[in-house]
């Protein structure tokens, strides 16, 4: 499968340029911008882990490409995602997000069914690379 | 002015006499009258039968939407009245409309009670609708003072917690009313959904109409939706989304349906605008209880939306939304089949997003409008649009809105998941067009030529529907053009 959140998860993978572009776009409206990693995709893990703090006061996304890099150095095998902070009034939010770095299989998610009264389902969702522990899930 | 224009009888004697007087002399029209920034401000336009005095009109709205009745009665005496009468301070002629007059009347805060639209509404649009001395009515505008905006719970969640719930940053959510929009079954329904949202789409809808009939009762089309939901969010690992209609008969009914859409799990339930103001309310407050993004369908508004002379203008109704707490609402597309020209579109777009709305003429915006932190809505643009129009869309309605394809989906040669896709590719190039700095507008259907290079779906939409326009002249479009700008 192929993890789709994110801004431009259906457009081809993204360059080194495609990321600096974007994230020169979100710099330019004042957004900080910020590097994350995870192993669990999880539609609802909201958390994935900081690369650092959001790049407050950069003017550059060539800063930006090189953190991911870094980043990919470590968890190249893993979800990285970029996104940027907007500070303004009325938003205080996230403003833009999307993933940079993906592993070479993605294993997706398990729908788990538990069949209650009458027709109820209740419904969860589980990422198959959970199965493993924190650490060991992509190669 | 007309100089014949009554003065207000001061003599309480002279004014407080049995008999009939005119709303002018009443103390309806006060030229000099100065609102303050606690009062409510309605703008009226005007249309007198033949032979009736424009400000006599005017003060007669104010007289009916506030404290009079036809004739004088001394029990006026023993209220505060002067403070109790909505006063007509200013009218103008409205420009190339001859007959056509706009009143701007202001009212006491209060007049209304806290927190209720209901209240509202039965003053402002009450009885004076019907009034005989006037050919036509219409309410195109209202100034809320904050401190009665304050007295509203506003949108149950707001464009920043939905898409903080939904996950989804960056670019217009996309969306799909599934269709047929009667006689599906709960199986066959739930289908067209899982298609949708695995394709691509965020949130599919039902329809206005869609409650419980034979063909489909709504148990089975809320357990079906839901399979297909999870299902959907489990292939994709994004959240998804089904707007379940619980629009019921009853308070009574639409509660049970909302509690049992909770239980499955549901992010979001829909209501029609015909279950009434104060049944949105309820329903908002119930979505806000229970952390559920609620969306509304405009069902019935054309009735009293669409005609410039007589009616409710939608801009009044969006404001009326905002403080009644609904996330979503629709709002016309500019492009697509339903009524709406670009600038008062960009009115109402600017009603539902905005923490304060200048003044802005030229987009039907009569008042400066402060919100007070009042959460956003998020407008949806539904009816008639395609993936070909990516470019417009996103030019005239920006980032924080829901794009609706429901035939531009559903309707697509290759199935009903190719459609999600194509609209989907189609959105993702046009954003990152944009941010990249290219010039969408006129750039935008090469663009959407380029990536529909590596998207076959997005080729045969384009191919599909590549001349597909609704152009009919508008029947609402604002009286003013904008004011050009003074060269030195």
């Amino acid at each position: 499968m192929r993890l789709t959140q994110g801004t431009f998860s259906f457009l081809p993978d993204f360059t080194d340029e495609d990321i600096r572009l974007q994230a020169q776009y979100a710099i330019d409206k004042g957004w900080a911008v910020s590097v994350e990693w995870t192993d669990d995709p999880h539609p609802r893990n909201t958390y994935w882990e900081m690369w650092g703090h959001p790049m407050f006061d950069n003017p550059d996304a060539a800063a930006v490409v090189f953190e991911v890099n870094e980043c990919r150095k470590e968890h190249g095998a893993k979800y990285i995602r970029v996104i940027a902070f907007d500070a303004s009034p009325g938003w205080e939010s996230i403003r833009m997000s999307f993933i940079v770095n993906r592993p070479k299989e993605e294993p997706g998610f398990r729908l788990v069914r538990q069949e209650g009264e009458g027709r109820s389902v209740r419904y969860t969702i589980q990422s198959y690379s959970a199965d493993r522990p924190e650490g060991a899930r992509y190669a | 002015m007309n100089d014949m224009t009554p003065q207000t009888v001061t003599d309480a004697k002279k004014r407080y006499s049995a008999g009939v007087m005119k709303y002018a002399q009443m103390g309806y029209w006060e030229p000099d009258y100065t609102p303050k920034d606690t009062d409510v401000i309605a703008l009226f336009r005007i249309s007198p039968q033949d032979g009736v005095d424009e400000i006599e009109a005017a003060a007669a709205v104010a007289g009916e939407s506030s404290t009079a009745t036809w004739t004088v009665v001394w029990t006026d005496r023993l209220t505060n009245c002067d403070k109790y009468r909505a006063k007509a301070y200013r009218v103008d002629p409205v420009p190339n409309a001859p007959g056509e007059f706009f009143a701007y009347i202001a009212y006491d805060l209060d007049l209304f009670e806290p927190g209720s639209i209901a209240n509202l509404t039965a003053s402002i649009i009450g009885n004076v609708f019907g009034f005989k001395p006037l050919k036509a009515l219409r309410l195109e505008d209202m100034r809320l003072p904050v401190a009665y905006v304050k007295t509203f719970q506003g949108p149950a969640t707001g464009i920043v917690v939905e898409r903080e719930r939904l996950n989804c940053y960056g670019r217009p959510l996309l969306g799909a009313t599934v269709k047929p929009k009667l006689g599906l079954s709960g199986r066959n329904y739930g289908r067209v959904v899982y298609e949708a949202l695995k394709g691509g789409l965020d949130f599919t809808k039902d329809d206005e109409n869609i409650n419980s009939q034979p063909f489909m009762h709504w148990r089975d089309r809320f357990l079906y939706c839901m399979e297909a939901v999870n299902r959907a969010s489990a292939a994709t690992g994004e959240v998804k989304g089904t707007y379940l209609n619980v629009t019921a008969g009853t308070m009574e009914e639409m509660y049970a349906r909302a509690e049992f859409a909770k239980s499955l799990g549901s992010c979001i339930i829909m209501i029609d605008l015909v279950i009434g103001y104060t049944a949105i309310q309820s329903m908002a407050k119930w979505a806000r209880d229970n952390d559920m993004i609620l969306h509304l369908h405009r069902a019935g508004h054309s009735t009293y939306t669409r005609q410039r002379s007589h009616g409710v203008s939608f801009r009044v109704i969006a404001k009326w939304m905002r403080l009644a707490g609904v996330d979503h609402l629709h709002a016309g597309t500019v492009v697509g089949k339903l009524e709406g020209d670009p600038a008062t579109t960009k009115g109402y777009y600017d009603i539902f997003r905005e923490e304060h709305n200048p003044m802005a003429l030229e987009n039907g915006i009569f008042f400066d409008q402060d919100w007070a932190s009042l959460n956003k809505m998020m407008p949806v643009a539904s009816g008639g649009i395609h993936a070909g129009q990516m470019h417009q869309l996103l030019t005239y309605l920006g980032e924080d809105v829901v794009l609706q394809f429901g035939g531009g989906t559903i309707g697509h040669p290759h199935g009903i998941a190719a459609g999600a896709t194509a609209n989907r590719v189609a959105l993702e190039a046009m954003v990152y067009a944009r941010n990249a700095g290219r010039d969408i507008w006129n750039e935008g259907p090469d663009i959407l030529k380029d990536a529909s290079r590596t998207c076959t779906p997005l080729k045969q939409a384009l191919d599909t529907w590549k001349d597909v326009t609704f152009n009919y002249a508008s029947t609402d479009a604002p009286d003013f053009a904008p004011t050009p700008e003074v060269s030195a």
